[in-house]
């Protein structure tokens, strides 16, 4: 009866790390299952990169690793489809969805709007507890016989409808819709939570415009999420008629395995309409948080307010707004009419004008600026260079002109890696840098961040831009292998080098992983302010308790962004080059930025 | 055996690691400062990696043009093509600038005002003449290639009117291969559905259309005549497929239960080609590029373009459909 005899204290374990209903702790569970995720979906890559870069070779760790899905340590076609797909579906929903707003939403709403918790604890902790059902279903769906699903992370139908159409499609196709329904739930209590508790859970002085960058991005994603994510569900859930229930919504006039279907009048087009108009939303989803992350970062480390702080927050809502009436351009030669195709250019195009704002603005907060770089600081330089490398090829694939020729090329897979992938990822780990003295109250290893951050940054290009010219070149993405085409003979160089990037990329990674785990048991333990931050997360213990701070809640009486601010006769106005949000304005002081 | 030497040679590298940073701590606590602590001297080396990171960006960058610029596609051969080429050229004049000038600002800054004791920070908030400036610069730029890009996509996308000349040809997708089938002398396609697939007749057509009978079906490589307008129509059998013609500038999904179609005028024959291109083994192809299962890296078809004349002379080699 020893679990009678300390019932308090199994239940404090209990409580406290696994369903804790403590934004922080939440937070930690999103950052590390994340994580997790984010490593299987790099090893994934990495497996498909040596099939790419040296096909039909036979590879001991493919055999070890992939098991019946590999033939004598070559890959199998199909299942090289299923790590694609995999591959994308990880990254994009598990790693750089919930991992990157379950993390730093959870951690630094409460924080810097100053609030004891969320709205809602309990929604919280569901949240967490989803998307950890999620994540477990989708890994379970990498065993399954048929394999894991296999039509891409967009599982386009008829493809992912018909098992007859490849074996991914049977029961690892229905595991990756449970999963996401799941995932999805996961994603709407969240961004609930985190909506509500910004807009009614302010600390007194804490108006809007007082509100850091990171809150106004968690809050821009929550709602596009909000308003996005329901319609994917929506498509899933059609999708899972149509393969179980006999229904026709995306599905008429096949023939396949030598009979015809009984669907009629369904339309495929239809569910890559409902998917996009999710899909292009969550590109935004993944790369706002990050922006905002930086935002904070490059004004804290420049030792210089953000520039246009006001115009960073318009241009975010009008990324957020644009972003849900650009899905078409995704669509531009599936058939969509083409007078909808010159529709999604014109508000394709528009979204080129507030994000060059944005980047015009960080340019210019380092300007006559006292840098310190960080490894933080360092990765948001990196997110600023692979939001223009990635953002201006957008130009070229948002032209439905253009599109028609490097449409789903690798020209397109270069393209989204940069600028969504790379932007997510450094916005991510820049956030870990900066924050993980606030998650684990310790620091991280800055020389170890350093070379993470160069090994990361030469091998992501070395990746991704030679990828422009294999589509340039006409070659398209989802191929097993370009052997088959005279047409990429001469080719085959780019693939080998990209490769050999890779693999670069995946041991960089380790490093991290590694400074992550140690530092999180045994890094030097971390001061209370480490960066000079003005926002009220630094006002809070190192130690975490309960409801943040030990006596009431701090009140703010100003933006966080009064780094440098002088005086009349030159001098810091507190003898610091910091302002905290908690400092009365002086007589006769602006707040905002007003000079 | 294998594994187990990997599993020893990481935990190694996991407990040199260990050490390394147990060492960097100690020294650092030996000199009073803490170890996380950023001196000017440390940001001055990483903004100095930033200026050497610029250089070899742009390098790698210069180098890739030079080492791969000529494995691009060659110059189209579609008449529409040149359209496409042109817009991409202007626009890639307006990114490349763009790109080199953001990127020496960004890395430049960060490598001028890395971090010093002794320097303030200038507290500069925002400017509307500065975000005027560029918010309306780019939307000025943005204007133009909106503006041109449409004017081309209209023309391309409006289908070949039924009184001009022109070939129809259907391509037809199923997995993992291509067939075209000719409307034959009457221009008119046959009516055809899965509804009717049976034995020979792989494309389901209705036998008993007129507008069949003279239709012709070719597998392998299809053929098109230089300098006229082909509409195509696009079918798939099971799940979608996307017919890709790089070499034409042309593409269009084809997906079960929609008819979709693209048009061109091919400008260039394949033989002409095989010279602007200096290599003998040229041929224009048709490729899938919707993942559409297992063998999707391998579903082609070889597109021969001559002139009007051999092309006549081709297509009156084929078999009509009511000859099968």
């Amino acid at each position: 009866m020893s679990a009678h005899q300390h019932p308090h204290e199994e239940q404090d374990f209990l409580f406290k790390y696994v369903f804790s209903q403590d934004h922080k702790m939440i937070s930690k569970q999103f950052l590390i299952t994340g994580f997790i995720m984010g490593f299987i979906g790099l090893s994934m890559s990495t497996l498909f990169r040596l099939q790419l870069g040296f096909p039909g070779e036979s590879f001991w760790i493919i055999d070890f690793l992939l098991g019946s899905w590999a033939e004598n340590g070559v890959m199998l076609p199909d299942k090289y489809l299923a790590l694609v797909t995999m591959h994308g579906t990880i990254m994009v929903f598990f790693l750089l969805t919930a991992g990157l707003s379950g993390t730093f939403s959870n951690l630094l709403i409460p924080l810097q709007i100053g609030a004891r918790d969320m709205a809602s604890g309990f929604l919280n902790m569901l949240s967490y507890w989803f998307f950890f059902v999620s994540s477990v279903i989708m890994l379970i769906s990498l065993g399954v016989e048929g394999g894991a699903a296999s039509a891409g992370w967009t599982i386009y139908p008829p493809l992912s409808a018909l098992p007859q159409a490849i074996p991914g499609s049977g029961l690892g196709m229905t595991l990756w819709l449970v999963a996401m329904a799941i995932f999805i739930a996961s994603s709407l209590l969240g961004s609930l939570n985190y909506i509500v508790t910004i807009l009614n859970l302010r600390t007194k002085g804490m108006t809007m415009t007082r509100l850091p960058l990171t809150i106004w991005s968690f809050l821009i994603t929550a709602i596009v999420g909000v308003i996005s994510f329901p319609v994917l569900l929506a498509a899933a859930l059609l999708l899972v008629f149509d393969r179980s229930f006999g229904t026709s919504f995306y599905l008429s006039d096949i023939y396949i395995g030598g009979q015809v279907l009984e669907h009629a009048g369904g339309s495929p087009i239809l569910f890559e309409h409902l998917f996009w108009f999710l899909g292009h939303p969550e590109v935004y989803i993944v790369l706002l948080p990050a922006l905002g992350i930086t935002s904070e970062i490059v004004s804290t480390m420049s030792r210089k307010p953000i520039f246009g702080y006001r115009a960073m927050i318009t241009s975010m809502l009008a990324i957020g707004f644009l972003s849900a009436i650009v899905w078409g351009h995704h669509m531009f030669v599936t058939g969509m009419n083409p007078f909808l195709g010159a529709v999604f250019t014109f508000t394709t195009l528009l979204i080129a004008i507030p994000s060059a704002v944005k980047v015009f603005n960080y340019i210019t907060t380092l300007w006559k600026g006292n840098i310190k770089f960080s490894p933080a600081m360092l990765f948001s330089v990196g997110l600023v260079s692979t939001f223009i490398s990635g953002g201006l090829t957008g130009l070229i694939l948002g032209d439905s002109t253009l599109d028609i020729n490097v449409h789903d090329t690798y020209f397109v897979v270069g393209h989204f890696h940069i600028v969504m992938g790379l932007s997510g990822i450094f916005g991510m780990i820049a956030g870990v840098y900066h924050w993980f003295p606030k998650i684990f109250g310790r620091m991280l290893n800055n020389n170890l961040g350093n070379v993470h951050f160069w090994i990361t940054i030469v091998s992501a290009y070395g990746i991704f831009f030679p990828m422009h010219f294999l589509g340039l070149a006409g070659v398209p993405r989802r191929y097993y292998t370009n052997s088959e085409f005279p047409l990429f003979d001469n080719l085959f160089d780019i693939n080998t080098l990209i490769t050999w990037f890779a693999i670069l990329a995946f041991f960089g990674q380790l490093i991290f992983f590694f400074n992550f785990v140690y530092s999180a048991l045994r890094g030097p333990k971390a001061p209370q302010n480490p960066w000079k931050g003005n926002s009220l997360e630094w006002t809070t213990g190192v130690k975490h308790i309960h409801g943040n701070w030990p006596g009431e809640i701090p009140t703010v009486y100003r933006w966080p962004y009064d780094y440098s601010k002088l005086n009349d006769n030159g001098d810091y106005v507190t003898g610091e080059d910091f302002i905290p949000q908690t400092v009365p304005l002086a007589d006769g002081e602006k707040d905002g930025g007003e000079h | 055996m294998i594994a187990l030497v990997a599993i020893v040679a990481v935990l190694l590298v996991i407990a040199t690691a260990v050490q390394i940073l147990k060492i960097a701590e100690l020294r650092a606590t030996e000199s009073g400062k803490e170890i996380y602590e950023i001196s000017a001297k440390q940001s001055k080396a990483q903004a100095l990696l930033l200026m050497v990171f610029l250089v070899a960006y742009f390098g790698f960058f210069a180098w890739q043009v030079w080492k791969w610029g000529g494995l691009m596609l060659p110059v189209s051969a579609s008449e529409h093509g040149v359209g496409v080429d042109e817009l991409m050229n202007i626009t890639l004049w307006f990114i490349i600038p763009v790109f080199i000038i953001t990127h020496i600002f960004l890395f430049w800054f960060s490598y001028k005002y890395s971090f010093s004791e002794t320097r303030k920070a200038l507290f500069f908030s925002h400017s509307n003449k500065l975000e005027m400036f560029w918010t309306i610069i780019p939307s000025i730029a943005l204007t133009v290639l909106i503006l041109v890009g449409l004017s081309n996509w209209n023309k391309i996308m409006t289908p070949v009117a039924s009184e001009q000349e022109h070939i129809l040809i259907e391509v037809y997708g199923q997995q993992f291969s291509w067939t075209a089938r000719y409307a034959g002398k009457d221009g008119k396609l046959g009516r055809a559905s899965v509804e009717y697939i049976e034995g020979v007749n792989a494309l389901g057509i209705d036998i008993s259309d007129e507008n069949a009978k003279d239709d012709k079906i070719v597998k392998g490589e299809f053929h098109l005549p230089k300098g006229v307008p082909v509409q195509f129509v696009f079918r798939s059998q099971d799940v979608m497929h996307s017919a890709y013609m790089p070499h034409f500038r042309a593409q269009m999904n084809v997906v079960p239960g929609l008819k979709t179609q693209f048009n061109f005028i091919p400008t260039i024959t394949s033989e002409e080609m095989k010279k602007i291109t200096n290599n003998e083994n040229f041929e224009y192809i048709l490729l899938c590029n919707k993942i559409c299962g297992a063998a999707h890296y391998n579903m082609q078809m070889d597109i021969v373009v001559e002139s009007k004349e051999d092309f006549e002379k081709w297509l009156a080699e084929q078999k009509e459909f009511s000859a099968e």
